[in-house]
């Protein structure tokens, strides 16, 4: 009895240890040298791989950092401040504060404002609403309004109100993934500080906007007029701001004859 | 040459791992959201089951049924495998970066895959030698690769169907495999006629 119990500890002890020999030595002479750096580079990284910093995921961004110093640490936006001074300490480099960015919705041509061609009973899909007349709105530039965005977002900071997805900045963590999923490009990742935005996407002339929504853009150019900071200009009969000339004064927003532009709460 | 043909042939087909033994359900309910993936995973697994089987086979045969350790087949064969698959990503991670990087993730994953192992003891229950054990793991891992690749495309379909609300996600994907696996019920026999 004693004879089968030893034999068949033996034979599996033997076994275990030969098996944890050869890894052993595979590791010892096989072994590819990680930086040890990039591995705890990685930890502080989400690991949500949403590609927002840049590079193919969060593997690919702690590599850059580890191998290349030039690499700006403040990269990553799901992980936000306390991920880049994470970073920072690893690298023993200063921190330098990452810019908040949120996504943001130029649209607001609600179920108040916009004129509806149709009744959409299909699947709740924008990519699919698009495909039939390019959606049940007649501004073909519109939010579709099924929530193809909110399905997409990790932090469930989107949702319909009133037929238009908002953004809820203090949720969004500005990864983007949005940003791919808007059949009509409605979302772009914008600084998160009071600025104004624009929310209206519709390149028609004027005239034509009218007709299809109280909200659009009518290109009247009263914005780039008047912003003291040069900020707006007014392409294709759509205003566009630049961010970083934005002074914030709000004063395009009491201007706009329609009310597409609005300040954006930080 | 006959007889590794019909092996190989019901081990894909009649015998398939995943559809009719119910064997490594794990990976084929998680790694068949996309084609490509489920190819990676299903590459992944033929290669682990050849080297599991080239390894496991001449464990059983010459060490433990000579000494009537017979019975600690799953407990050696685990060992085995895990050490095995451990090795195969050392290796691949050093020589061969490349397929590390489409293989890697499976990998680690496959470790504990009862398909693999359930190939290895089937080898043994059925008492194959050592070509026809190779030669079934093969089929057996064809058959996998098989499965997933199907199923994929079934998932891709059922993402764009609209399935009642309750049933949407994981039960609806149950029923589509439980329907793929009734369809694949329907090649038993096929290969006792086609080599009759």
């Amino acid at each position: 009895m004693t004879d089968v119990i030893i034999t068949a500890a033996l034979v599996v002890a033997g076994i275990g240890l030969a098996c944890s020999l050869l890894l052993v030595l595979a590791s010892h002479f096989m072994g590819v040298k990680v930086n040890p750096v990039e591995g705890e580079v990685r930890d502080c990284l989400p690991g949500a791989n949403c590609g927002a910093c840049g590079f193919s995921g969060c593997d690919a961004y702690a590599k850059a950092l580890a191998e290349n110093p030039e690499t700006p640490a403040n990269l990553c936006r799901p992980g936000g401040e306390s991920t880049t001074k994470a970073i920072c300490e690893i690298l023993g480099v200063e921190a330098e504060a990452a810019e908040p960015v949120v996504a943001f919705v130029h649209c607001g041509g609600d179920c108040n404002k916009q004129v509806y061609k149709e009744i959409y009973q299909g699947l709740n899909s924008c990519a699919a609403a698009k495909m039939l007349y390019g959606g049940k709105g007649s501004c073909l530039y519109g939010c579709l309004g099924c929530g193809d965005c909110a399905t997409v977002c990790d932090n469930d900071a989107i949702c319909i109100v009133n037929g238009v997805a908002k953004v809820d900045p203090r949720k969004c963590a500005g990864c983007g993934l949005c940003v791919a999923k808007c059949p009509n490009h409605l979302i772009s990742i914008v600084p998160k500080a009071e600025k104004a935005v624009i929310t209206c996407s519709n390149h028609e002339k004027g005239a034509v906007v009218r007709k299809e929504c109280q909200n659009g853009c009518i290109g009247c150019m009263k914005c780039q007029k008047n912003c003291p900071a040069e900020a707006i200009k007014v392409e294709n009969f759509l205003a566009t701001v630049d961010y970083e000339k934005c002074i914030g004064c709000g004063k395009c927003v009491s201007d706009c004859p329609v009310g597409c532009l609005e300040m954006l709460k930080a | 040459m006959k007889e590794l043909i019909v092996i190989l042939m019901s081990a894909v087909l009649v015998d398939n791992y995943v559809l009719n033994k119910f064997l490594g359900i794990c990976p084929f309910l998680g790694v068949s959201k996309k084609s490509d993936q489920a190819v990676g995973m299903g590459v992944s697994v033929i290669f682990v089951m050849l080297v599991a089987t080239a390894a496991t086979w001449p464990i059983q045969t010459y060490l433990l049924n000579p000494n009537g350790l017979g019975y600690l087949q799953t407990i050696v064969f685990i060992l085995v495998i895990a050490a095995l698959v451990q090795f195969v990503e050392i290796f691949l991670k050093k020589f061969i970066p490349a397929l590390h990087k489409s293989l890697g993730v499976y990998l680690p994953l496959i470790t504990t895959n009862c398909a693999v192992l359930g190939v290895t003891i089937n080898n043994i229950t059925d008492e194959y030698n050592f070509i026809q054990s190779m030669v079934s793991s093969l089929g057996c891992g064809l058959g996998f690769l098989l499965a997933m690749w199907l199923f994929a495309g079934v998932r891709n379909r059922l993402e764009e169907s609209d399935a009642p609300e309750c049933f949407k996600g994981m039960p609806i994907t149950l029923v589509a495999a439980s329907i793929v696996s009734v369809a694949f019920m329907g090649f038993g026999g096929i290969i006792d006629k086609l080599f009759a």
